[in-house]
């Protein structure tokens, strides 16, 4: 009867334990939001992408509706060549183009799709071909200074 | 000049000596465990000995690691007005290093030092000798059995840490201060990752729970069979599990996270 209770406590200590981790993978890691549907891959290539990262999401109005799979660098072209993956459920015309996005401020950047007006939809591997790269905050400054000072300059004349 | 000399070289061979004695032990450890499996409960008393008693311990150190988490977190980040990150960094920072860490270092007090002693005066009352004399093998019996429980406990002490610490800093952020609840887990859950970060901690507990409950089985076995040497070895167990918990975590972070 003593080791039948001493079982059952050790018994609950590893369930704890074992509910400890389930919580750590689902409440606090992102397991949950791990998604099994079945996805097709969509080509893009950007000028400049800026700080986006592999498994950043891709919204359309906001939704989360697929993940950047892979980013490479083209050296034909001189463009960054980034792989979404795109969720199967959702169909998007042909002529959808694609931004890359900041949430917030500062926040971390995301793939924002537009969809077009195209009667046929996206199919596995094709390329969206209009484009916006993402806005690079030095590059903005460093225009917003120049342009200020060649105001001064004209001022002067 | 000549006995400095001389106190090099021996201190050299006996470090030698003492590294391979501690690696045939744990060889014969690991091989005479095969046994083990058929009994079972000689594990499973050692686990509700090393695990269950200090599971209060754990629970409450990580209830007041997640407080001070939140604490110290949301007056830092507030400064960057970035309070919404308050459940990212306390659950990077739990489920990364102070989990598993800080639980080894509670681990290699409150069942290290029980452990070593356990065997010492074991060892002390000569029944490891006695135990040989009736051809049972000491480290199969003895040994191995709490250094498997060690193994075990380590792990689901750590996550129980961490968890715990998480719904601490989750009590102190949200419920007392005022941080945006749905932020709270909305940002912890893009920024944990279950492999990276969640696996990872795991890994590094079934690594510190090796080293300590090695450690602790080995410097019992190994201690004077005197009151004094029991003194020491437990003293010595808390030193070394310690400090190699703290570099063996240097080098797991480095290794995993690079």
């Amino acid at each position: 009867m003593q080791k039948k209770s001493l079982d059952l406590w050790v018994g609950l200590f590893v369930l704890l334990g074992a509910a400890a981790l389930f919580f750590l993978a689902m409440k606090a890691g992102n397991l949950s939001s791990l998604s099994f549907d079945k996805t097709y891959p969509v080509i893009t290539r950007f000028d400049n992408i800026g700080g986006l990262k592999p498994r950043a999401p891709v919204k359309s109005a906001g939704v989360v509706v697929g993940r950047v799979a892979a980013i490479n660098f083209d050296d034909k072209t001189y463009q960054a060549t980034v792989t979404l993956e795109l969720e199967q459920k959702y169909k998007f015309p042909k002529d959808t183009s694609a931004k890359i996005l900041t949430s917030g401020l500062l926040g971390e950047q995301y793939i924002g799709l537009e969809p077009g007006g195209d009667t046929q939809n996206l199919a596995a591997g094709d390329r969206i071909t209009m484009t916006q790269s993402a806005i690079v905050l030095e590059n903005l400054i460093s225009q917003f200074l120049f342009s200020k000072a060649s105001e001064g300059k004209d001022d002067q004349k | 000049m000549i006995g400095f000399v001389t106190a090099l070289g021996r201190w050299t061979r006996e470090t030698i000596a003492n590294t391979g004695f501690a690696a045939r032990v744990l060889f014969e450890i690991v091989r005479s465990s095969g046994g083990l499996l058929r009994r079972f409960r000689l594990i499973t008393t050692q686990i509700h000995f090393i695990g269950n008693y200090s599971l209060l311990l754990i629970a409450v150190s990580g209830l007041f690691v997640g407080f001070v988490l939140g604490l110290q977190g949301y007056y830092t980040l507030n400064k960057y007005g970035s309070e919404q990150a308050l459940g990212l960094l306390v659950a990077l920072s739990l489920t990364r290093e102070l989990g598993p860490v800080v639980t080894a270092l509670l681990f290699a007090g409150r069942a290290g030092t029980s452990l070593t002693a356990e065997i010492g005066l074991m060892k002390a009352g000569e029944q490891l000798s006695a135990m040989e004399m009736m051809a049972v093998n000491p480290l199969q019996r003895v040994l191995a059995p709490r250094f498997w429980a060690g193994v075990i406990a380590m792990p689901i002490l750590a996550a129980i840490f961490s968890a715990v610490g998480i719904f601490g800093g989750y009590i102190v952020g949200v419920q007392l201060i005022g941080v945006d609840e749905g932020a709270f887990w909305s940002q912890m859950q893009g920024g944990v990752d279950v492999w990276n970060d969640v696996l990872n901690g795991v890994l590094k507990s079934v690594v510190f729970g090796i080293a300590v409950t090695f450690i602790a089985v080995y410097q019992g076995y190994q201690s004077q069979p005197t009151p004094e040497g029991v003194a020491r070895a437990t003293t010595r167990t808390v030193v070394m599990a310690s400090l190699s918990v703290l570099w063996l975590d240097f080098l797991l972070t480095a290794l995993m996270f690079s």
